[in-house]
């Protein structure tokens, strides 16, 4: 059924807005484009599958924390990740595609050593999402209100921080890096701070998916960036761009449609063999889009323009 | 206040595109000094100004600010003392953000930025009131985003950003070539007005050698990386545009406008 197509999709959708809110930081507040989201979102994935098999067999309330310290651990991991991609664009002045894309090599061989071997089953342990089921009566869409929770929850901070004197400090950083020195702030410092947040956003996507589908796989992250920087401008081609709080919500909910169009992709016959080359057709519409977009409204502003001079 | 010793730049060093652009330099400025600089293209004027600033590393001598040697301190330290106007109306301000939060960013410039709120009701209320002093009606467009703003009145926004956390020092690099007339007369009006305080150091780059002379109360003329000529008082005030063109020879047509 159509329906339960859509459903599913907004389960992955709300746990992929995570990672769309993540990518949103680098890709639009720090304005550059970072690979290391391929790497970092296994990461996360990996950390928490492993705490989740390390729970196997505790008490149930210390299987639950144990699963939430997975979450946790994923965010932290995530962040160092992008604290070293950051540090080799800063100190080692390596360009930031080709910082990512190194991290996002190394750390390939770390996520193999974190699960030990390139796949982690997690179907006889514990989960979030289990507990979360169990606890709403084994209601079936449970995990659609785990990942509203979460979602509203990384939102709700990340406004909340990008409102700060700080978060000002790291939005201006995208926008000019030499009018952010010139204010006495080390953009270098920015960078870190942008791309480690970024990345544990993504890390806690990757912790909540391994949790969700019930396995981490080494392998899983190849083109998660593509869908990222999908997500983040669908949405705001869709759902705007003015305001903050609204374009976040944007960004979130670009994820949603993404992992929707997909999935009716899917529901109409699509073969899953050609998922990747799907998706980076629609980013490259959707970039197109945003340029035509940016195009359009120029003219128009233009057009008005000469009807007033005339 | 600044004090310049022997402060050598040397470009592309050891290649065949050498340039030595600043030539061991002295000088001092005071409190209160409005000092124009003129000079013709690579004469050194900006890169005078960027090693100031910190841009980039010198290769040899000594910057010190209020007491302060800043001659090993990264950019973003300097600036702490320093507003900046670049030629470049974009460069000045943040243009996805509004106008309220790029002000924010200039205040705090001393502050410490944590998880304060980025913007305060009082801050909101004195930037309100201190944008007025532009005249521009920017005060009430201050939730707008900066992007919308013409150059005239970005780079107003820039020079009032630039003096509005109390620097000792104001750098203006040709901070009014980029802007129509009526824009640039207006930008030098406020400088005048920002610049008379007897706390701060102006230094205004130009190659506009009548407002050189009409604006601020020292002219310093500058030449392959070096000081040609400083002038002041009695004799700043005897000297022409003709005169000067005559002493140095000038042949930058630009500058005769």
């Amino acid at each position: 059924m159509l329906i339960v197509t859509l459903l599913e999709a907004l389960e992955l959708g709300l746990i992929y807005s995570i990672l769309a809110l993540g990518v949103f930081l680098s890709f639009r507040t720090l304005n550059t484009p970072d690979l290391t989201v391929d790497g970092s979102i296994v990461t996360g994935a990996a950390v928490s599958a492993v705490m989740c098999t390390a729970a196997s067999g505790m008490e149930p309330t210390a299987q639950t924390l144990m699963c939430i310290l997975g979450l946790i651990l994923a965010f932290v991991f995530g962040m160092g990740a992008g604290a070293i991609t950051a540090l080799l664009n800063t100190k080692l002045k390596i360009q930031s595609l080709l910082a990512g894309i190194l991290v996002m090599l190394g750390i390939y061989s770390i996520n193999l050593r974190i699960q030990g071997k390139a796949n982690v089953n997690l179907n006889s342990t514990p989960t979030l999402y289990k507990t979360v089921e169990n606890a709403m009566n084994g209601f079936r869409w449970s995990s659609i209100v785990f990942g509203l929770i979460i979602a509203a929850v990384v939102i709700f901070f990340m406004f909340a921080f990008l409102k700060t004197r700080k978060g000002f400090a790291l939005r201006a950083t995208g926008d000019n890096e030499e009018m952010v020195r010139a204010a006495g702030i080390s953009s270098d410092n920015m960078k870190l701070l942008g791309l480690s947040v970024s990345n544990g956003l993504v890390g806690l996507a990757g912790g909540m998916l391994a949790q969700y589908q019930g396995y981490s796989d080494v392998g899983m992250g190849t083109g998660m960036v593509v869908i990222g920087l999908a997500s983040v401008i669908i949405g705001e081609v869709l759902f705007g761009t003015g305001g903050l709080l609204r374009r976040l919500i944007a960004v979130a909910l670009g994820a949603v449609v993404y992992r929707m169009v997909i999935g009716v992709a899917l529901y109409l016959g699509m073969p899953p063999t050609d998922l990747k080359l799907v998706s980076a057709v629609i980013v490259t519409i959707a970039l197109a889009m945003g340029m035509l977009g940016e195009n359009f409204s120029l003219r128009k502003k233009r057009s008005k323009a000469g009807e007033r001079n005339a | 206040m600044l004090k310049i010793e022997n402060l050598t730049k040397i470009f592309a060093k050891g290649t065949i595109n050498e340039m030595t652009a600043l030539d061991g330099v002295n000088f001092h400025g005071a409190s209160g000094d409005f000092i124009t600089i003129i000079g013709s293209n690579g004469a050194g004027k900006s890169t005078l100004m960027n090693s100031i600033a910190g841009v980039f590393p010198v290769d040899s001598g000594k910057i010190v600010l209020d007491g302060k040697d800043m001659s090993d301190m990264p950019e973003h330290k300097r600036a702490k003392m320093i507003g900046r106007v670049f030629q470049d109306p974009l460069k000045g301000t943040a243009f996805d953000m509004t106008i309220e939060e790029n002000l924010s960013i200039a205040y705090n410039k001393k502050r410490r930025r944590g998880l304060q709120a980025g913007i305060s009701r009082s801050d909101r209320e004195l930037f309100k009131e201190k944008l007025a002093l532009l005249g521009m009606g920017l005060e009430d467009r201050m939730k707008e985003k900066v992007r919308l703003l013409s150059g005239g009145q970005r780079q107003a926004l820039t020079l009032f950003m630039a003096v509005i956390a109390e620097p000792k020092l104001l750098l203006l690099d040709e901070h009014t070539a980029a802007l129509d007339p009526s824009a640039a007369k207006k930008v030098l009006e406020l400088t005048d007005y920002f610049a008379d305080n007897d706390k701060l150091c102006t230094m205004m780059i130009t190659h506009n050698m009548k407002a050189a002379l009409e604006h601020g109360n020292r002219t310093i003329l500058m030449q392959s990386g070096k000081i040609k000529m400083d002038i002041s008082g009695d004799e700043r005030k005897k000297m022409t545009v003709e005169k000067l063109i005559e002493k140095f020879e000038i042949d930058n047509d630009r500058m005769l406008l």
